[in-house]
């Protein structure tokens, strides 16, 4: 089976760039219908997704503006 | 227990960037600062900040940092590793500030093979200023000083720095790298930690150029900038490890 993660956003600090949902092997990562504080639409797991993470890191790795961290459970 | 496979690194302060969504300037910031801290050298670096988008670096990267006047970061460095030749030194400049207004600092701080690394940004534009041609433009580029596309009769050829420099027998360490997927952000950052260990082991001049994009000036989303820099910069300006004191492949 492949490694469970947990990604976790700092969603203040997001821009809305989009660069993650690219890279996702998985696809789960998708842009929220709701703005952060500085008025972007930020990243989120899909609803009931998160067990599909394979914890590899490309989202957190890929994002400019260090707002994810990964864990491998 | 929950293992991290990647967050923030040490190296970057806490400080939202004024960077613009889906700048790579952010990517490339973050293997810095990881280079920096899985050699063991953080505490004790000192960048040096330019004149272009990447002005306000030293407000990201935390380390000790010195702001230089428009291109004269390798002058700024060479000064403060003559002085303090225990600490890495390092400057981050964009292609306009270290290929244009300082084409004669960067030239010979390399050829005088002064023991500093230079990251060098290529996003073949002058970002900050609102998207001028810069000496790395593409043929055929539009840019706002060239909206027909850059034309070599009126506007010359784009510069290859690390070729150029490589023919300098001061420069220890030349690579070229890109962010513009996993793999290249692996050996991009793979590439700066062996410019920063070519500084460690006092072998001379090392600097990697990095290629990124600017969306906002390319006129494109950070995707398209992306494939951009993929389908029309990588053909031009070549990735390699042009030389290396371990030698190259
Ligand atoms: C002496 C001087 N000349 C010109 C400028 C205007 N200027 C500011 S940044 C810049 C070029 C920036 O381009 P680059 O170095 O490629 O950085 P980028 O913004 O693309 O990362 C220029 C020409 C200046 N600030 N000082
Ligand atoms: S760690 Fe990998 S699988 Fe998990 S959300 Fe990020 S990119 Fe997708
Ligand atoms: S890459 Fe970073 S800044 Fe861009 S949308 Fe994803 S989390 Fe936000
Ligand atoms: S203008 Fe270009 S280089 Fe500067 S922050 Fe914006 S996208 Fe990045
Ligand atoms: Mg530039």
């Amino acid at each position: 089976m492949a490694a469970r993660g947990n990604v976790i956003f700092d969603n203040e600090r997001c821009k809305g760039c989009e660069l993650c949902t690219t890279v996702c092997p998985v696809g789960i990562i998708e842009m929220s219908s709701r703005l952060n504080s500085r008025g972007y639409h930020f990243s989120q797991v899909k609803e009931g997704m998160m067990e599909k993470c394979i914890a590899c890191g490309f989202c957190g790795m890929t994002c400019p503006d260090f707002v994810i961290k990964v864990e491998r459970l | 227990m929950a293992k991290v496979i990647y967050e923030k690194p040490k190296g970057i302060t806490d400080a939202i960037t004024h960077y613009c969504p889906g700048c790579t300037h952010g990517i490339i910031h973050g293997l810095v600062a990881e280079s920096l801290e899985e050699l063991g050298v953080l505490g004790e670096s000192i960048g040096v900040a330019p004149v272009g988008c990447a002005v306000l670096a030293y407000n990201y990267f935390n380390c000790d940092m010195q702001e230089a006047a428009h291109g004269r970061a390798p002058a700024v460095a060479t000064g403060i590793k003559r002085v303090l030749p225990d600490r890495t030194v390092f400057t981050y400049q964009g292609d306009g500030d270290l290929a244009a207004i300082g084409t004669a600092e960067i030239v010979h701080a390399a050829a005088r093979g002064e023991n500093i690394t230079v990251i060098f940004v290529n996003n073949a534009i002058y970002g900050m200023t609102g998207g001028q041609m810069a000496p790395t433009t593409l043929l055929g580029q539009v840019t706002t000083t060239t909206p027909y596309g850059r034309k070599p009769e009126a506007n010359g050829f784009p510069i290859r720095i690390c070729e150029m420099l490589s023919t300098l027998e001061g420069a220890a360490y030349v690579a070229r790298v890109s962010v513009h997927d996993i793999n290249n952000i692996r050996k991009a950052k793979k590439a700066i930690k062996e410019a920063f260990q070519t500084q460690i082991d006092r072998k001379g001049f090392s600097i990697v150029e990095v290629l990124s994009t600017c969306p906002t000036n390319w006129g494109l989303t950070p995707a398209e900038a992306i494939k951009w820099l993929k389908n029309n910069m990588i053909p031009h300006y070549p990735l390699a490890t042009f030389k290396s004191p371990w030698g190259v492949k």
